[in-house]
C-alpha cells in the first residue's frame, strides 16, 4: 500500500448476481459501508442493499399541492380583492373556473419538485468523485457491476472475500 | 443528406415567414373577420396533438407494466418534446402583438393589470407550459443514465465534455437508481393526467365559444382521442422509416408495430363515435344554427375537406382490423400519412366551418388562404424534421437503460 489515503477498495464483476452473492459476502465478513454501481436499476439488490424509504413521494406531494394552492389563493386575491370585475351579478370567487390553472401548476411544480428532488438526494450534479479514477469504471455505465467497499481493513483482507465472488479485477480508490 | 437539406430549407422558409410576420402582422395570413383563426390554430391543434402520444406511450404503458415499450418510449418522448415546442409558437404568432405573449403571465406590472383566470385561452397557457417542461423533465430524466454511457465511451474530448456536462456526474449507485426509479414512476403517473387536461384544454378554447359546431360537451374527450389518433399515427410515420435506414428491425419489432396500429384503430374508432354522436347532437337539440352548421359540413363550401376528413379518419383506417395490414410496414405508414392529413384537415374544418357562418347573415365570409399559410404550415414540418434528424445524430434513438433492463429480464426469465 502507499502512503496515500485510501477512500476504498473496487471489485468488477460481469453479472448482477455475482455483485449480489459478493455484497452479501462483504457484510457477513462484517464491512457495514458498502455501495454498489451498476448500468441500470437491478431490482433484485434492493433487498441486499437495504436503504431508507425516499422522501421523494413526500415532497413531490408537498410541492404539488402548495403549488395547486398558491395559485388558487392567487387567483382569488386577483379576482375577489385587487381587482374585482363586476359583470351582471356573477359571483367574484368563481372557483371552478380557477381550478384549471391551479391543477397545472400543481403538477407542473410537483415533477420539478421531484426532479430537483432527485439530483439533491443523489447528490448530483458533482464534477467529480473518486470512482471516476477508476480506468475499469467506464465499463460500469454499460455492462460492468462495481463494488466499493469502504472499510479500514487491510486491501488483501477485502479483496480475498471478493475474489471468492468472481470479481474480474480488484482495484484500490484514492480520494 | 437530400432530407437534411430539405428539412433545412422549409426551416428557413419558417424563419422568413416569422421575419415576415413580425414586421408586418397577421395580415399577411389569410384570417380576417369573420374567420378570425384558421391555419395557425389548425396547426397548433394538429402539432400539440401529436405531441400528446409520445408521453402517453411511455408514461401510461410505464404505470401499466408494459416493458415491450422499451425501445419506443425515447424516440416517442422526443417526438412529443419537439411537437409541443413548435406547437407553442403558433398561438404566439397569433396573437397580433406576439413579443407581448407573457402578458397571459401573472406577474407584478406598471399596468396593474392581471390576465383573465375565466378564460380558456389562459388556462390553455399554463397547460402547455406545464406540459412542455413536464415532457422535457420526463424526457431529460430518462436520458440521463444514456448521456453518462456516452460520456465514459466517448473518445474525442468534446464529445466527453458535452455528454459529461449532460449526465451531470450520474454514477448508477444503486441508492441513485432507487430515487431515480421512484421519480421516473411519480413523473409517469403527473404525466398521464396532465395529457389528458392539456388537451381537454385545447377543447374548452373551442367549447367556452357560443358558436354553433363549438359549444358542445363532447369536446374534451374527443379530442383527447384525436390527439392520441394522430400522435399514434406519426408515431408509426417515423419509426417505420427510422427502423429500416438504421437497421432497428431487432429492437423494434412488427409486434410493436402491431400494437400501435392497434392503439390507432381503438383511438380512432373512439373519432369515429364523436363524429357520429356531434351530428346526433345537433339533430337532438334541433337547434336550427348547430342543424344549419352541420348541413353545411355535408355541402356547404368546406365540404370537401369534410369528405376528405371522412376518408382519411374513418375509412383508411378500416384496414387495420386485419393482421396482415398491421404486419405490412409500408401499408400502416400509408394509413399513418392519411390519418395525420386527415387530422390536419378536421382542424381545419372544425375552425372554418364553425367561423364562416354563426347566426347573423352580416358576419359570413369565407377563408382563403395566402402564400404564407403554407408557409407556416410546412416550414413547421420542416423544422420538426431538422430537429429529429439532430436528435437522431446526437442522442441514443433508444433508451439503452431500458434496453438493458429488458434483455436483463428476459435473460433471468430464460434461466
Amino acid at each position: 500500500m502507499s502512503g496515500l489515503e485510501r477512500y476504498g477498495v473496487m471489485a468488477i464483476f460481469d453479472s448482477p448476481e455475482s455483485l449480489r452473492a459478493a455484497i452479501r459476502a462483504v457484510s457477513d465478513a462484517g464491512c457495514r459501508n458498502v455501495e454498489a454501481y451498476t448500468p441500470f436499476a437491478v431490482e433484485e439488490l434492493d433487498e441486499s442493499l437495504p436503504f431508507p424509504r425516499s422522501r421523494l413521494p413526500c415532497v413531490m406531494l408537498i410541492a404539488g399541492a402548495a403549488a395547486m394552492l398558491g395559485m388558487l389563493a392567487l387567483q382569488y386575491y386577483s379576482a375577489v380583492v385587487d381587482y374585482p370585475v363586476h359583470v351582471g351579478g356573477r359571483p367574484l370567487a368563481s372557483w371552478p373556473a380557477f381550478l384549471p390553472a391551479a391543477f397545472e401548476v400543481g403538477l407542473l411544480a410537483a415533477a420539478v419538485a421531484g426532479v430537483i428532488g432527485m439530483f439533491v438526494g443523489n447528490g448530483l450534479p458533482r464534477l467529480h468523485h473518486p470512482v471516476f479514477d477508476v480506468e475499469a469504471f467506464a465499463r460500469v455505465s454499460q455492462d460492468r457491476f462495481a463494488l466499493l467497499v469502504r472499510d479500514r481493513r487491510p486491501v488483501d483482507e477485502i479483496a480475498a472475500c471478493l475474489v471468492g465472488c468472481g470479481a474480474e479485477s480488484i482495484i484500490e480508490v484514492h480520494p | 443528406m437530400t432530407g437534411f437539406a430539405l428539412a433545412l430549407l422549409f426551416t428557413g422558409l419558417f424563419v422568413a415567414g416569422i421575419v415576415h410576420l413580425l414586421s408586418t402582422g397577421i395580415g399577411i395570413w389569410g384570417n380576417n373577420i369573420p374567420v378570425a383563426w384558421a391555419f395557425d390554430i389548425a396547426n397548433y391543434v394538429w402539432w400539440i396533438a401529436i405531441g400528446m402520444a409520445g408521453t402517453f406511450i411511455s408514461a401510461a404503458l410505464h404505470l401499466a407494466r408494459q416493458p415491450w415499450r422499451a425501445p419506443l418510449n425515447r424516440y416517442a418522448e422526443t417526438m412529443t418534446v419537439f411537437a409541443v415546442s413548435i406547437s407553442g409558437l403558433f398561438p404566439i404568432f397569433h396573437l397580433g402583438r406576439p413579443w407581448f405573449f407573457y402578458w397571459l403571465a401573472p406577474y407584478p406590472n406598471r399596468m396593474d393589470l392581471w390576465p383573465q383566470w375565466r378564460s380558456s385561452l389562459l388556462w390553455d397557457f399554463f397547460a402547455i407550459v406545464a406540459y412542455l417542461i413536464v415532457s422535457l423533465l420526463y424526457w431529460y430524466v430518462g436520458l440521463l443514465p444514456d448521456m453518462a454511457t456516452l460520456r465514459d465511451r466517448a473518445s474525442r474530448r468534446w464529445q466527453q465534455v458535452f455528454y459529461g456536462l449532460l449526465a451531470m456526474g450520474w454514477r448508477g449507485e444503486v441508492r441513485h437508481w432507487q430515487r431515480h426509479e421512484t421519480l421516473s414512476l411519480l413523473l409517469a403517473g403527473l404525466a398521464v393526467p396532465l395529457v389528458f387536461s392539456v388537451h381537454s384544454m385545447v377543447a374548452l378554447d373551442f367549447s367556452e365559444g357560443l358558436l354553433p359546431g363549438w359549444h358542445s360537451a363532447l369536446f374534451p374527450p374527443f379530442f383527447v382521442a384525436g390527439a392520441l389518433f394522430s400522435g399514434f399515427a406519426m408515431v408509426l410515420v417515423l419509426i417505420i422509416p427510422l427502423r429500416r435506414w438504421y437497421r432497428l428491425d431487432a429492437y423494434i419489432r412488427l409486434i410493436h408495430l402491431d400494437h400501435l396500429a392497434k392503439m390507432m384503430l381503438a383511438a380512432g374508432l373512439v373519432i369515429d363515435y364523436s363524429y357520429a354522436m356531434e351530428l346526433f347532437d345537433d339533430w337532438y337539440g334541433q337547434d336550427p344554427y348547430a342543424i344549419a352548421g352541420a348541413m353545411a359540413k355535408f355541402h356547404g363550401p368546406y365540404a370537401w375537406v369534410y369528405w376528405i376528413t371522412m376518408a382519411c379518419n374513418v375509412v383508411a383506417i378500416q384496414p387495420l382490423w386485419f393482421e396482415r395490414v398491421r404486419n405490412t410496414p409500408w401499408a400502416l405508414w400509408a394509413v399513418g400519412i392519411l390519418v395525420l392529413l386527415g387530422m390536419w384537415f378536421e382542424r381545419f374544418l372544425l375552425i372554418v366551418n364553425s367561423l364562416f357562418h354563426d347566426f347573423l347573415p352580416s358576419s359570413a365570409g369565407l377563408f382563403y388562404p395566402t402564400l404564407w399559410d403554407l408557409v407556416f404550415l410546412f416550414g413547421s414540418i420542416g423544422l420538426f424534421f431538422l430537429l429529429l434528424m439532430t436528435f437522431v445524430r446526437v442522442l441514443p434513438l433508444l433508451s439503452m437503460v431500458e434496453l438493458r433492463k429488458l434483455a436483463h429480464r428476459l435473460t433471468r426469465r430464460s434461466a
